[in-house]
């Protein structure tokens, strides 16, 4: 669990 | 299961549940079409039936029993054994918020999902007690997490920066004591930057978004100030200045493409051109009956814009000239673990966002949405049910992606977008959904290429007249 770099148009890093 | 597609030369094959991605020779691809989850040594006689006239049937056997090999090993038709991990994500912390620091904006963009500015709930700016309580909440909430991640937002950040660097300042100032540490981002329109700005940003921020949509009259048809101008020739100067003086911390050049300008590798290759090369340019997020929006039937020519582009990238790399574009970016061997892949973006579990008046929501795309409010920092309130449904709405519980070969890579996709389009978090969006698979099949197809074009030993290779020496 240690990041979460779009802010729309999500893909997972 | 498999996915297996051609582009630009390439037969290419995922193996979904392993992972591994296989380039295939013509006879291969073919011969892959006879296969399943339940391969057998042996091959089916269809397969000679249906291919004898087109291939030599000791060159079949040999195919298939390439595949059998591949499948022997793992590496094809991999079983699914992940949904027994899903439950693990309902314990996971907050570890990560977005700030809206502001809600309010210089700009007034035609495509804002943040309603210009002020995601509709009037025009306002953070108090710097309401952002101490913001830190706080992180913080109490994040368990053994010592990784926490901040991320500035609105709105336009830098109408609130007093506050931006006052926030950092006491984070800075108590993470040692809670074995925390801290990771700021930043999203700006760059109207206000400054070298002071400029200076703090570098230092302070691991990595900001720096928004422009590419050449001026694309940038400037939806991205104006109140009275209608055009922001490229105020903020391209500043984005020059901070990324030449940021050495090698991260930052995005940030687009949007909209139906207005599906030609956007000519805005990838302009942003290059102006000395940017961490590059990313995405598809609007708004209501499919705005006349801006992405719709259905742009897809064809958006999905034959992705191919431009990835083979725009695979040209430029060959004769050593480079940039990076956010979508296509994939690590095929030191990816994400699969935990991650289930949880995805952590929405309203791992991920929050908070407003100026401290209401807390899943994520900065339901602020607004008064339905979607978690709770407060001022009250005390934290909705742990919300955050419950949240967490289990992973591949497993969206009908449309557990059986989906892209599952792994989009992780079940944006609950926002699903919300907004179709109503419902667990149902995915159609077209958010093809234009992901698009950029993946681009993405693995460029490591495909640069695979090809890079010397590789002899020694990888197992015989003369072999695949990697025939290419």
């Amino acid at each position: 669990g240690e990041q979460a770099s779009c802010k729309t148009s999500c893909t997972v890093q | 299961m498999i996915h297996k597609y051609k582009l630009n030369g390439y037969n290419i094959c995922l193996d979904v549940h392993s992972g591994a991605v296989h380039v295939l020779d013509d006879i291969t691809y073919d011969v892959l079409e006879f296969c399943s989850e339940n391969m057998t040594e042996d091959p089916p006689e269809e397969m000679y039936a249906a291919l004898s006239d087109k291939y030599d049937r000791n060159d079949l056997t040999e195919a298939y029993e390439a595949l059998y090999e591949l499948y022997d090993m793992g590496q094809l038709f991999s079983p699914d054994d992940y949904e027994q991990f899903a439950d693990l994500m309902t314990k996971a912390p907050i570890k990560s918020m977005c700030i809206n620091i502001s809600h309010d904006c210089n700009l007034r963009c035609e495509y804002c999902f943040a309603a210009k500015g002020d995601f509709g709930q009037g025009r306002c700016l953070m108090s710097l007690n309401t952002a101490k309580k913001a830190i706080d909440f992180i913080i109490a909430n994040s368990g053994t997490r010592h990784n926490l991640e901040v991320d500035f937002f609105g709105g336009e950040p830098l109408m609130n920066f007093d506050v931006v660097k006052q926030t950092v300042e006491y984070a800075r100032s108590i993470e040692k004591q809670h074995n925390k540490n801290f990771r700021f981002t930043i999203t700006t329109n760059g109207l206000l930057l400054d070298d002071e700005k400029i200076d703090f940003i570098n230092r302070e921020m691991h990595n900001c978004v720096l928004s422009l949509d590419g050449r001026k009259e694309v940038n400037d048809k939806l991205r104006v100030t109140p009275n209608g101008k055009g922001c490229y020739d105020i903020i391209v100067p500043k984005y020059q200045k901070l990324v030449s003086r940021r050495g090698d911390k991260d930052y995005y050049i940030r687009g949007t493409f909209t139906t207005f300008s599906k030609d956007f590798t000519a805005d990838v290759l302009h942003m290059k051109e102006l000395g940017f090369e961490q590059l990313s340019i995405e598809p609007v997020v708004s209501d499919p009956k705005l006349d801006y929006s992405i719709k259905e039937n742009d897809l064809p020519m958006v999905f034959n814009e992705y191919e431009r582009l990835a083979k725009t990238l695979i040209d430029m790399r060959k004769r050593g000239e480079y940039f990076n574009f956010f979508h296509f970016m994939i690590d095929l061997d030191q990816g994400p673990c699969a935990i991650k892949r289930l949880r995805g973006c952590g929405c309203g579990n791992e991920y929050v966002a908070v407003t100026p008046q401290g209401d807390i929501y899943p994520c900065h795309q339901f602020v607004g949405e008064e339905q979607w409010k978690m709770g407060n920092l001022n009250d005390g309130t934290f909705d742990q049910d919300m955050k419950l449904r949240f967490a289990r709405a992973n591949v497993y519980s969206k009908e449309n992606c557990k059986n989906c070969w892209a599952k792994f890579y989009c992780s079940g996709g944006c609950n926002a977008n699903n919300y907004q389009y179709e109503g419902n978090i667990l149902k995915s969006h159609k077209v958010g959904c093809e234009l992901e698979k698009k950029r993946l099949e681009c993405a693995i197809m460029i490591k495909a290429a640069l695979a090809d074009f890079q010397d590789e030993p002899k020694s990888a290779c197992d015989g003369e007249d072999c695949f990697t020496e025939c290419r």
